[in-house]
């Protein structure tokens, strides 16, 4: 970009930035391109053509103007207003590329405040020469900027590069659609009015951002089966740029040991199979032992945060011979642990159903109880009406099946359900 | 891009932490840049004039507008490029360090409505 712009570095970095606004604007309904950073350069490109162009035309005009209205700055290029492919390639041709020679104050008013930032964006280039291995990783670190709030970071890069729509990602953090189609709004319009420039970070700014990233990247995962493996090759490629970071590898562990059982989850008609009952021989047994070294990588660390306590417990899961050998009271602890450094009502939920198995379903029940906020939230519902069936409470326990059957979001969840509920006798 | 920075003291702040930047420094640095349009700090929110019209008549009050722990101290006008670098300039000011500063964008009187550029309000 910078080559192309004739070394004009505001330049360059301002058409970066419209052309990452009109990705936010329109990736979402046209999906993300194959080739995102390649889109973005030609995207960016045709913008600066764009403003090279006005900048002729302006400058022209100035001329003819008082050298009072000389100080104007340009009016930044609006969003969707790129030219045709048509245009690409003249410019340069017809020699109008700018060479800072712009005789006019709009182009050099901007110069002034520029040269401040210069160091800044070299360091930028050197960072795109390589230091993030892949584009698209590179595209969500750029993203989730800190000066928005975690959760509009994770949805708005959910939204823009992880293929997710917005009734997925209300879903995901369990909001309706409308408050997410608002909130997503907003973010956008805060990038916008703020000034947030949307660009790959340096790497001392990436730890940062990493909390976002990894929960934009466990949220592709968990999109469905088509999108995993790309998740889990980006968990990698960021294990291989932040090796020393726990929750990084935490992530990958959790990945890798959920999709090792990613086979027996479903039977050949398509219902949902209990953990208890999978057939254990069929478990992806390397991707089970990568997974558990990873998490005990991470653990050795001494910095148990979220993701690597979630690995544990997936670990501890997916190494028991059988069901049976589960070690309860080893997921129990997790889970309680895991409720102190990320407290929320999913991890209590969770927290109640490894209870039942150590100190028995009247005992979590009263956990499930306790639990605020999540009444539009079918496994809650799941959990209660299981954990009622088990304390021989069948009449109550099909009431909350009944729930759980209502607000359950796929078929072979509400075929599980409606199996449950016949088998209550009411 | 500007934005106007308001400077918050906390008032029962007991004085700068160690290791935080001078402001004379400050100043040199961020005026030598360019960063750095107009700045001052301010008389406290006890000297403070409130003034307000209603029905034609200046009503005025002593003191601040909003009682509020942290005060305005001071401010600066920065012009950056965008709020990475105005966060930048912002960190490396000694207030900082013992109050809080707060980044306003301007109101870009030159760009179109809002809502009619994009056409997505939800």
């Amino acid at each position: 970009m910078i080559r192309f712009t004739g070394g004009d570095w505001d330049l360059a970095e301002e058409c970066a930035q419209d052309a990452f606004m009109q990705a936010l604007r329109t990736w979402p309904e046209s999906g993300v391109p194959d080739q995102p950073l390649a889109w973005l350069t030609t995207t960016a490109r045709r913008k600066a053509i764009d403003r090279i162009r006005r900048a002729a035309r302006e400058a022209a005009k100035l001329a003819e103007v008082a050298a009072a209205t000389a100080s104007r700055v340009a009016p930044a290029a609006q969003d969707g207003e790129a030219p045709d492919g048509a245009v690409l390639g003249g410019a340069v041709q017809d020699g109008e590329a700018p060479d800072g020679e712009a005789p006019d104050g709009a182009v050099q008013g901007g110069a002034v405040q520029g040269g401040a930032v210069q160091g800044g964006a070299v360091q930028e280039s050197e960072v795109r020469d390589g230091e993030i291995p892949d584009e698209r990783l590179e595209l969500i670190f750029a993203c989730c900027h800190p000066a928005l709030a975690l959760e509009a970071q994770v949805a708005l890069t959910l939204r823009c590069l992880g293929g997710l729509s917005t009734a997925e990602i209300a879903r995901a953090f369990l909001v309706p659609e409308r408050t997410m189609g608002q909130r997503l709004f907003r973010a956008k319009q805060r990038i916008r009015h703020a000034g947030i420039a949307l660009r790959v970070p340096p790497p001392h700014l990436l730890p940062e951002r990493l909390p976002a990233v990894l929960y934009v990247l466990i949220l592709i995962f968990d999109k469905g089966t088509a999108q995993a493996p790309e998740a889990i090759r980006l968990a990698r490629l960021l294990v291989e740029l932040m090796p020393d970071e726990p929750e990084a590898l935490g992530l990958l562990a959790l990945m890798l040991l959920h999709d090792a059982r990613r086979a027996t989850r479903l039977d050949a008609a398509g219902d949902l199979v209990l953990l208890a009952d999978q057939d254990r021989s069929r478990w992806d047994h390397d991707g089970i032992a990568e997974g558990a070294g990873l998490c005990e990588r991470a653990l050795r660390h001494g910095r148990a945060g979220p993701f690597q306590l979630q690995a544990a417990i997936a670990a501890c899961h997916a190494t028991a011979p059988s069901a049976a050998e589960t070690d309860w009271p080893q997921i129990a602890g997790l889970y309680g642990h895991l409720a102190r450094v990320d407290p929320g009502e999913i991890v209590a939920l969770n927290r109640a159903v490894a209870v039942s198995m150590t100190d028995g379903p009247a005992a979590a029940l009263r956990l499930v109880d306790a639990i605020d906020r999540l009444d539009g939230y079918h496994l809650l519902h799941a959990v209660r009406a299981d954990l009622l069936r088990r304390l021989d409470r069948h009449e109550e326990a099909a009431k909350s099946y009944r729930t759980a059957l209502r607000l359950a979001p796929t078929e072979a969840e509400r075929r599980f359900l409606s199996g449950r509920l016949a088998g209550t006798g009411h | 891009m500007r934005y106007l920075m308001l400077v918050c003291v906390d008032p029962d702040d007991t004085g700068q932490p160690e290791g935080a930047p001078d402001i004379e420094e400050w100043v040199s640095e961020m005026d030598q840049k360019g960063l750095r349009v107009l700045g001052s700090r301010t008389r406290p929110a006890s000297d403070a004039t409130t003034v307000r019209v209603r029905d034609g008549r200046v009503l005025l009050t002593d003191g601040p507008y909003a009682e509020a722990r942290d005060v305005i101290g001071g401010f600066d006008i920065l012009d950056c490029a965008d709020l990475d670098e105005a966060i930048e300039v912002a960190a490396k000011h000694p207030m900082a360090w013992a109050g809080v500063i707060e980044l306003r964008p301007f109101w870009p009187f030159e760009e179109k409505e809002e809502g009619k550029e994009e056409g997505e309000q939800p």
